[in-house]
């Protein structure tokens, strides 16, 4: 019995592997300058979370075929070091795997979270409120309103609580729904949380950021094509968290000049 | 067309209570009159509702926030004209009032109704609401209500204007004026109110504007009379 178990495991193992090896499930198309260092990331953590699995099913599968029928009362061998040292030799294995994974990975999460964006990169603010997405451009003069939380009012259009009445760089800011960004131009996406935890996610873009209450944080990418794109809340944040979308339209430059100019009106 | 909302509704209600209330002089006296506003109101912004495409899809060019309703001639729209004292608490009547939700918004913005009187909630579009008003006064609730779901019935027992807010769709916002007595009416475009079947007796006649706030007037009625009260309201433009 035990060694039928033991081919069943290392069937089930290899019949799993297969079609992550085979790129049956690819991922999504990347539309950002920095998402081939994500994907490489992915797939060498893949590789070796891979070659971890099998190698663990396979030496289950060992173990099972090897002890299987063992007469009772048989010496068993132990591990070099009993117990203590197991732990210890695993404690090394999964650390030396963690740490490559981290020395490895350094490089893309560098390039997103360790570099500034560039001077001259499209700031926007993007606000995240039980259950919608809401993103401010400077306007024409290329200041940003100051934010009042006591006068945000959503009936009136106020998501970020801006002052027109006696902030003049408020009164030009725009609002949209909808991250309209120009194409091939970084981007310098300040996340503002209103209420709870939340998530901008952009699995085109492989960004993945959350909104922290009372914390400004921000990321900056580059989107390479033109398109609509879904943005997504990927942190449960109450009872419409499934409603909790967005999108991002990538234009060409002069679209987006297009647009702008439009929404100022 | 102006009529349809002002008039209409309140007629109704009306038309019950006088034969309920009235007693010998089922006309009484009426106060009408216009709500205007000076200066200039703030420009409404468009609502963008890109994240729920089954109601975004309804119209053709957005529709716009709706605090401040500026209709033509200067006259302010979803203002509530009552009568706050004078009158006696009128029982609510047996009709109930709709508030219907449509295109992700909120139909009509500002519902009048009378405390105790039934207040339905439909849900029209093709996703879900969740209904959320916020009293100061009353009992405050909060429910879901999924496409297709039956209309929601509630009441109030207090007199209060009340913000009405849903949940999932932040744009969206409205109104419940709960009245005491069946005097009152909401001006639409051309800001013309009438409050009818009023004995003869000393009034303050209040309107509320859920932007710029209310007013109140002294009237005295005697016999049949109609008298003409106006109200002006202070626009601001931001």
């Amino acid at each position: 019995m035990g060694k039928f178990f033991a081919v069943v495991l290392v069937v089930i193992a290899l019949a799993s592997a297969y079609p992550i090896v085979k790129h049956h499930f690819p991922l999504p198309e990347d539309i950002s300058t920095h998402g081939h260092l994500i994907d490489k990331q992915l797939h060498e953590t893949m590789v070796e979370a891979g070659i971890a699995f099998v190698g663990a099913q396979l030496v289950l599968a060992l173990f099972l075929w090897s002890f299987t029928g063992r007469k009772p009362g048989a010496p068993l061998k132990s591990f070099p070091g009993g117990a203590k040292g197991l732990v210890i030799f695993a404690f090394v294995i999964v650390g030396l795997e963690v740490l490559a994974l981290g020395v490895l990975g350094q490089k893309a999460w560098a390039s997103v979270y360790f570099t500034p964006a560039k001077a001259d990169a499209l700031q926007v603010q993007a606000q995240a409120e039980q259950f919608a997405f809401y993103f401010r451009y400077a306007g024409p003069d290329g200041k940003f309103g100051q934010i009042h939380p006591e006068k945000i009012d959503e009936g009136n259009q106020n998501y970020f609580g801006l002052d027109p009445e006696n902030d003049v760089a408020a009164r030009d800011d725009i609002v949209s729904g909808e991250l309209v960004i120009p194409v091939n131009k970084e981007v310098h996406l300040m996340l503002h949380g209103k209420d709870v935890g939340h998530s901008f996610y952009v699995r085109e873009l492989r960004i993945q950021q959350d909104f922290v209450p009372g914390l400004d944080l921000s990321v900056h990418f580059t989107a390479t094509k033109t398109g609509k794109y879904e943005i997504v809340c990927t942190q449960l944040c109450g009872l419409g968290h499934y409603n909790m979308k967005a999108y991002l339209n990538v234009m060409s430059q002069a679209d987006f000049d297009a647009w702008l100019k439009q929404q100022s009106q | 067309m102006q009529w349809k909302r002002v008039v209409l509704g309140p007629t109704l209600v009306l038309a019950a209570s006088s034969v309920a209330f009235a007693g010998p002089n089922p006309a009484g006296g009426t106060i009408s009159g216009k709500v205007t506003y000076e200066g200039t109101p703030a420009k409404m912004k468009p609502i963008d509702m890109s994240k729920e495409p089954s109601c975004a899809k309804m119209y053709t060019t957005p529709p716009v926030a709706e605090t401040v309703v500026a209709g033509s001639g200067n006259s302010l729209e979803d203002v509530v004209v009552y009568i706050s004292a004078g009158a006696p608490d009128d029982a609510a009547p047996s009709t109930a009032a709709v508030f219907t939700q449509k295109g992700c918004r909120y139909i009509p913005h500002v519902l009048a109704f009378q405390v105790n009187q039934e207040l339905k909630i439909v849900n029209e579009d093709q996703t879900s609401h969740n209904i959320h008003p916020l009293p100061k006064l009353n009992r405050e609730w909060n429910k879901s209500q999924p496409p297709g779901t039956p209309a929601i019935s509630e009441k109030y027992d207090k007199a209060e204007f009340i913000p009405v807010k849903c949940n999932v769709h932040p744009w969206m916002h409205g109104n419940f004026a709960v009245m005491k007595n069946s005097h009152y009416g909401v001006t639409a475009d051309g800001g013309a109110f009438s409050l009818a079947n009023l004995p003869p007796g000393k009034y303050t006649v209040s309107a509320w504007h859920e932007s710029y706030g209310d007013q109140s007037q002294e009237v005295t009625i005697s016999g049949n009379e109609t008298k003409t009260v106006n109200f002006v309201f202070k626009a601001k433009p931001y």
